[in-house]
């Protein structure tokens, strides 16, 4: 096994048969064993629990500006006025959005180019190394991705930037996209970071997904005459057809949901723009930057209120991702 | 002994012990939060004060916005907030609040090749500039002012607050006074709808944005421009002078208001005449609540007491102007009129 | 002739494209551990440990508060969601098994295990900070605790699932009880495993700030007191990075140095760790 998180991955190993023999306890030592399986039990239902509890307690405080908005209403607003007291969420939806839509459209066929160099491509003696540089990316914290990004990469980015304005920007239909001052930071920056930040995630459960594919599967199309890449895209990719998808899942749910590279990077205009050059919000990054200075009721239950718009997406996001990845696991764990 | 019982032995010994150390600890320190305006000034009285007398006065500079949210909450022992908060507000959340410094902001731009005190703006420009109105630094509107520069031909980046603060009320304060169409459109409070602009964390976080990015402007308070050495503009004030930013400035603001007849303290310094008055300058206030423990308010009285009595030239060095004897005397009254004690 | 060589042409192509793809990714690894470790090591000073952090504004370094507050941070959220992680990890091995209670917490948990840190934060804040009316080390503690819980629920889950029946029985046999099985035989035997996890989940979360910025704050003063504010890296980090000063800038780059090299160094003891684990046929 490799990695910090590498023993995180779904396994598609067996978990052991209930032993017949466990549930007989002799009567003296009742109590303590009575006691140490209350306390798994309670244990087990605290971390299943705090789910729930975490959804519930979002949703309270949240109420007030449930109740002065709507629903509707505050997802489709755009003013978020403090002075006002008028709050809503659409910048901010957008803005999630858009910069995890960035991050998936460079990040998966990145990780996917990777999974399939480290499985398929590479030669034996550069497989670990690499396979361990990728994971890598996953140890480094968030903090130091938002620092690395704001001091090092957008100074860079912003000689980029005309390039990407002069060329881009005079593509008919998308050029206004690509139009703003070359500040460094923005949406397209955070969209970046946020793609090297799913790398490892994405490829590394797509990698762990390939390797079970069965070798003779494998063999029998090379026998055939595939090459590599046909062996790659027509059998490797549609076996594992659902768990690549629920590994795009879990990349994208956290982008969706993470904070500090964001707030860095991503210039902090709660104002909607065309431009993806221009700086944006998330709705973790106006939480990190709000919360504390929310100095009414209304104003932190709009705050939280956007929280809990943000978790019932990841929630639902996340909740496809392990059930595709889990459904390769099992018909692997019938089938092996 | 067998694994179990160690390991509830241990957990107990840490749960003793994570509940005596604060107990020996609760007492020597005290938060307050608030105004990055101010954060030069109670950071370095603070250091002080702790080598002076032990005690610990733990601030954090979250913005004034943030300031006015913790000490309603209770979460904090004073607040520091460059927005006054009216004497309605103050009556109804149970507040007082008094003054701690004067002092002011100024613009700050990032211009390769133009140095600092070069480019002089008039406040209907920044207004002009803020709305997003004028987009680049050789607009016309500019170049009438700077007739002796040559200004590039490079889009201006606006740079705002991301967070709620009271140098935020203070520039936009001044630039509703200067500008109807920003009064109409925007207004002024700790937090706006910002028509254009990247958003920076505290006075640091504009300043570390200007510093970073060419082409940028953005309005700091002046301790961060003496500290970070950014290039800072000179502004024409209502007099039609046009000034640099100065101790002497703010204290000329200061002098056309007369802090002890205000209700609360609540006094607005910018946009005063005068030849060398400063247009954007402000104050700080510190808010109490009235219904903290009476330890706690009177150490927090005490500390700033400590701070108008002997920290005036650490204040002045970092070009915060101190209230005058009178006002001081004013506040303690104060105290005893709101809380019925005083120190 | 043409489709075998469009064929062929297009396999290059793509190893080309593959193999761009991670010089890509191993580029920006590279990248940010250098500038990390460019910037760190030139920020590193004594007194980074000997000292607190300054107040802005002078040239003076010092990191000592932040150090010893995220150390107490990560012994409360230890000594939290060790106990947790484990015994709930310990139900789904031993008592849950395949059931459909068991697969549902699983299912849950690993829910949990990419759940946003900001949405933890403000649970905590929401549980601790608002009732107690004030920032605390130990609302931090809390939200790190409960960012560790799924990681070490899961490798417990995992590791203890790997020793296979034949110890449990034979302790069974000789009389021994279900609580003296689990502890002091499977437990024993999937220790490396169970350590690996913690280890993980300290990994996870040094480093997290989000969950941190309202639940501990911050402090400029030393203090080890779990019901005030306490100062601890990730805070100081975002504080400094964001500050116009060069001092402060040079210590956040130093704090972030350290904190990527205790998690590698966290990371590398975990995977040698592992590699000592016995894994029974």
């Amino acid at each position: 096994m490799n990695g910090p998180e590498a023993v995180l991955r779904v396994s598609a190993g067996p978990v052991p048969e209930k032993p017949k023999a466990v549930r007989r306890s002799s009567p003296s030592r009742l109590s303590a064993d009575f006691l140490f399986h209350k306390a798994a039990v309670f244990a087990a239902f605290l971390a299943a629990a705090t789910l729930f509890a975490t959804v519930i307690a979002i949703t309270y405080d949240s109420w007030p500006s449930i109740q002065t908005f709507g629903v509707w209403g505050f997802l489709k607003s755009s003013e978020w006025n403090p002075v006002t007291q008028t709050f809503g969420a659409f910048p901010f939806i957008v803005g999630t959005l858009i910069s995890s839509a960035i991050a998936m459209s460079l990040g998966v066929p990145v990780s996917f180019g990777i999974a399939v160099f480290i499985t398929e491509i590479a030669p034996a003696w550069i497989k670990k190394p690499v396979a361990g540089a990728i994971e890598l990316l996953a140890a480094i914290p968030s903090i130091v991705y938002g620092l690395w990004g704001l001091l090092v990469f957008a100074p860079v980015f912003a000689e980029i930037e005309p390039w990407i304005t002069r060329n881009l920007g005079a593509i008919p239909g998308i050029g206004p996209l690509f139009h703003g001052p070359p500040m460094g930071i923005g949406m397209l920056t955070a969209g970046i970071i946020l793609a090297i930040m799913v790398l490892p995630y994405i490829s590394s459960i797509m990698r762990d997904v390939f390797l079970v594919v069965p070798s003779s599967l494998r063999e029998s199309a090379y026998a055939l005459g595939s090459t590599t890449w046909e062996v790659a895209w027509h059998i490797v990719l549609p076996y594992t057809r659902s768990a690549v998808i629920g590994a795009i899942f879990l990349g994208l749910g956290r982008a969706l949901g993470e904070t500090m590279a964001v707030t860095f990077v991503i210039g902090n205009s709660n104002v909607l723009s065309s431009s993806l050059l221009m700086p944006g919000a998330t709705i973790p990054s106006v939480l990190a930057n709000e919360f504390t200075e929310a100095t009414t009721m209304l104003y932190r239950s709009s705050l939280i209120y956007l929280g809990l718009i943000l978790i019932a997406v990841t929630l639902t996001v996340q909740s496809f991702a392990v059930l595709l990845i889990r459904r390769l696991g099992r018909s692997q764990g019938a089938s092996a | 002994m067998n694994s179990l019982k160690k390991m509830g032995i241990a957990l107990a010994l840490a749960a003793a012990c994570a509940l005596v150390i604060p107990a020996v600890w609760a007492q020597s320190s005290l938060t307050g939060a608030g105004s990055t305006w101010v954060t030069p000034l109670v950071a370095k009285w603070a250091a002080t004060y702790h080598t002076n007398t032990g005690i610990e006065i733990n601030y954090q500079s979250i913005g004034s916005g943030g300031g006015i949210a913790q000490i309603k909450a209770g979460t904090v022992a004073f607040g520091a907030s460059d927005m006054p908060l009216k004497p309605e507000d103050l009556r109804a959340a149970g507040l007082i609040q008094f003054p701690t410094a004067v002092a002011g902001e100024d613009l700050v731009y990032n211009l390769p090749g133009i140095k600092a005190e070069q480019i002089v703006l008039s406040g209907p420009l920044v207004a002009d500039i803020y709305l997003g109105k004028v987009k680049k630094w050789n607009d016309p509107a500019i170049s009438k002012l700077n007739s002796g520069l040559k200004l590039p031909d490079m889009d201006i980046t606006v740079v705002h607050r991301s967070d709620g603060s009271g140098t935020t009320f203070t520039f936009c304060d001044y630039l509703s006074k200067v500008s109807p169409e920003w009064k109409g459109k925007v207004g002024a409070n700790t937090s706006v709808a910002w028509p254009t602009g990247v958003g920076g964390k505290g006075n640091e976080g504009v300043a570390s944005y200007v510093q970073r990015i060419p082409g940028s402007i953005g309005y700091v308070e002046y301790a961060y421009i003496l500290e970070s050495h950014l290039s800072d503009a000179r502004m024409i004030n209502r007099d039609g002078k046009i000034v640099s930013p100065s101790l002497k400035g703010f204290q000329d603001a200061a002098a056309h208001v007369d802090f002890t007849k205000a209700q609360d303290f609540y006094v607005i310094l910018t946009d005063h005449t005068g030849p060398g008055t400063w247009p954007i300058s402000g104050c700080t206030w510190q808010i109490l609540r009235k219904n903290a423990p009476k330890e706690t308010n009177v150490a927090v009285m005490k500390f700033f007491d400590w701070g108008f009595e002997h920290g005036q030239n650490l204040a002045q060095s970092i070009a915060f102007g101190p209230l005058p004897p009178a006002t001081v005397l004013a506040i303690k009254s104060y105290w005893k009129k709101e809380l019925g004690y005083t120190i | 002739m043409g489709v075998v060589a469009r064929r062929r042409a297009a396999d290059v192509a793509s190893k080309i494209l593959m193999g761009i793809a991670t010089a890509v990714g191993v580029f920006f690894l590279l990248w940010i551990i250098w500038t990390t470790l460019r910037f760190g090591i030139s920020g590193m000073h004594w007194d980074l440990f000997t000292k607190d952090t300054p107040p802005p504004g002078t040239d003076e370094f010092g990191l000592r508060n932040a150090f010893v507050g995220s150390l107490i941070l990560l012994a409360v959220s230890l000594s939290i969601g060790v106990p947790i992680g484990l015994m709930a990890g310990t139900w789904l091995a031993e008592y849950g098994f395949r059931g459909r209670t068991a697969n549902a917490v699983r299912f849950i948990n690993d829910i949990m295990l990419s759940a946003p840190s900001i949405e933890i934060g403000l649970f905590a804040y929401a549980i601790m900070v608002g009732p107690m009316g004030h920032f605390s080390a130990a609302a931090g503690g809390v939200a790190l605790a409960i960012l560790m819980i799924p990681i070490i629920v899961r490798t417990t889950d995992e590791m203890l699932g790997l020793i296979g029946s034949d110890m449990r029985e034979a302790a069974i046999a000789l009389g021994a009880p279900v609580w003296v099985v689990v502890t002091k035989v499977t437990w024993k035997a999937a220790r490396a495993g169970i350590l690996t996890g913690i280890l993980i989940a300290l990994a996870r979360v040094t480093g997290e700030t989000a969950p941190l910025l309202f639940t501990a704050l911050n402090d400029q003063f030393f203090s080890t007191g779990l019901l005030r504010p306490i100062a601890n890296i990730p805070v100081v980090i975002y504080q400094f990075a964001l500050s116009p000063y060069a001092n402060w800038q040079q210590m956040a780059w130093a704090a972030a140095f350290i904190t990527v090299l205790f998690v590698l160094v966290l990371s590398l003891v975990a995977r040698s760790v592992l590699g000592k684990v016995q894994v029974p046929k």
